[in-house]
């Protein structure tokens, strides 16, 4: 099985992402939301960043916030819309 | 015969005037003279384009600080943002000045009493507007000194962008968490009602924005004042400031307020303010208020080429495609293309870093 490891791709990915993108390092699981770091414009650049990195097109109610609320619900919504599945990872 | 309204045959509107200093600007060559003097008629020029909402700058083959100082002692410094002052070609500092303000170069204009300087200009910028010194005169009167309409922002334009150059060095010398950045720039932002005043700036913003534009509807000053008029509606400007100066009026609601239902017909925001979260502070405020009263939120969406943040602005604050028996209550959109997303509001905590001073919306 290599879903777990596509997984830990994504996130290692979007780690990197969000952490050069808000200048701080940004646990897996911290609510990007809660901690007021989501402007609209990053919002915006994360649905895009998304969508190119990983060629995947993210519309209607896949749009809703909590899948991007933390580096962790990110990760499960790009490994769903890949065709891999909910990754077992927490 | 085309003649009187022949609008579309006017030049654009100069938006930044770039002038030299010696023997146009003030009397006498600095570096030679020691001493020059500022005809009153220049003076009075300067701060009626700056009223107008013209920037100026100067390009000029002078010692730096030696001419800055002298432009401090006539009281005229204040005036220009990103002076070139230096000994390379005027036609590079007129091409760096309009980068740096991001305008075309059909909207620059140049000034100098040098015919060989206008015209080194002339050659490498074409687009560029040359004027001689003796001309200056007659400038204030030029259709394309004289914009139609000046709105209460554009009399501080000159003020926002050099708040915007402070802000901006700041921003890059800040490390650390963009949040704190936020924090530090001490922004408050004021929602109210529409004066009279605001309106051609909020008819501006209805033509002006795109990425942060909920419909792409244009609404005309007579539009404005209608709605203005009717008690069922409300028009309501965000104005936006930080501690290096004022942003201006950056935002637009158009609501419509009915018993069970608080239709947002129009959402517009400056795309200036987008990365400070303005947008988002909007409309969870909105939120917050529907909640207080007790109704369902209804936000019209157009899609348009360039306004998919919309749409995700209005996701990520929680509007579905859902139905709801509120929506029946609501006469037909303007435009058919219209969609209408919904929302049943909870209460908003404050943004962490936006001091907001609102409106209430409830009962009145």
């Amino acid at each position: 099985m290599d879903q777990p490891i596509a997984a830990e791709g994504i996130e290692r990915a979007i780690t990197a992402f969000v952490s050069e993108r808000v200048k701080a390092e940004v646990p897996v699981g911290q609510d990007l939301f809660d901690s007021g770091l989501v402007s609209s414009m990053f919002a915006m650049e994360l649905v895009v960043h998304l969508e190119q990195e990983f060629s995947v097109q993210i519309l209607g109610d896949d749009l809703k916030r909590d899948n991007f609320r933390s580096i962790g619900a990110m990760t499960a919504l790009v490994g769903r819309l890949l065709g891999a599945g909910q990754s077992a990872d927490a | 015969m085309t003649q009187g309204s022949t609008v579309t045959q006017q030049p654009p509107i100069v938006k930044c005037l770039v002038w030299d200093l010696d023997n146009t600007l003030w009397q006498g060559t600095l570096l030679e003279d020691g001493r020059v003097t500022l005809p009153g008629p220049v003076r009075e020029l300067i701060a009626e384009l700056d009223s107008r909402g013209i920037l100026q700058s100067v390009a000029s083959k002078n010692d730096h600080d030696q001419a800055w100082n002298q432009l401090q002692a006539l009281g005229v410094a204040e005036y220009f943002v990103l002076p070139r002052i230096g000994w390379g070609p005027k036609s590079d500092a007129v091409r760096e000045i309009a980068a740096e303000l991001n305008f075309a170069l059909g909207t620059i204009a140049f000034v100098d009493d040098q015919p060989a300087e206008r015209a080194e200009v002339q050659f490498h910028l074409p687009e560029v507007r040359c004027y001689p010194a003796e001309e200056l005169s007659g400038l204030a009167a030029l259709p394309e000194f004289s914009p139609p309409t000046v709105t209460v922002d554009a009399r501080r334009r000159r003020q926002m962008y050099q708040a915007g150059f402070q802000r901006k060095a700041a921003e890059e010398e800040f490390t650390g968490p963009s949040e704190d950045f936020l924090r530090s720039l001490e922004l408050v932002m004021d929602i109210g009602r529409a004066t009279e005043e605001q309106l051609s700036r909020v008819e501006e913003l209805t033509l002006r924005t795109s990425q942060m534009n909920a419909t792409g509807v244009h609404y005309s000053l007579a539009d404005l004042r209608t709605l203005l008029a009717d008690p069922r509606h409300e028009v309501l400007v965000t104005v936006l400031t930080d501690r290096f100066g004022p942003h201006g009026a950056v935002g637009l609601q158009l609501l419509e307020k009915h018993p069970r239902v608080w239709n947002l017909k129009l959402l517009a925001t400056s795309c200036r303010v987008v990365s400070f979260g303005a947008g988002s502070v909007i409309l969870n405020w909105l939120v917050d208020e529907a909640s207080r009263a007790g109704v369902h939120l209804v936000a019209d969406f157009r899609r348009t080429e360039r306004n998919r943040m919309m749409d995700i602005a209005y996701r990520f604050a929680g509007f579905t495609d859902e139905a709801c028996d509120c929506r029946a209550g609501l006469p037909a959109p303007a435009h058919e293309d219209i969609q209408r997303l919904h929302l049943i509001p909870e209460p908003h905590a404050p943004s962490p870093t936006v001091k907001l001073n609102a409106v209430s919306l409830q009962g009145g």
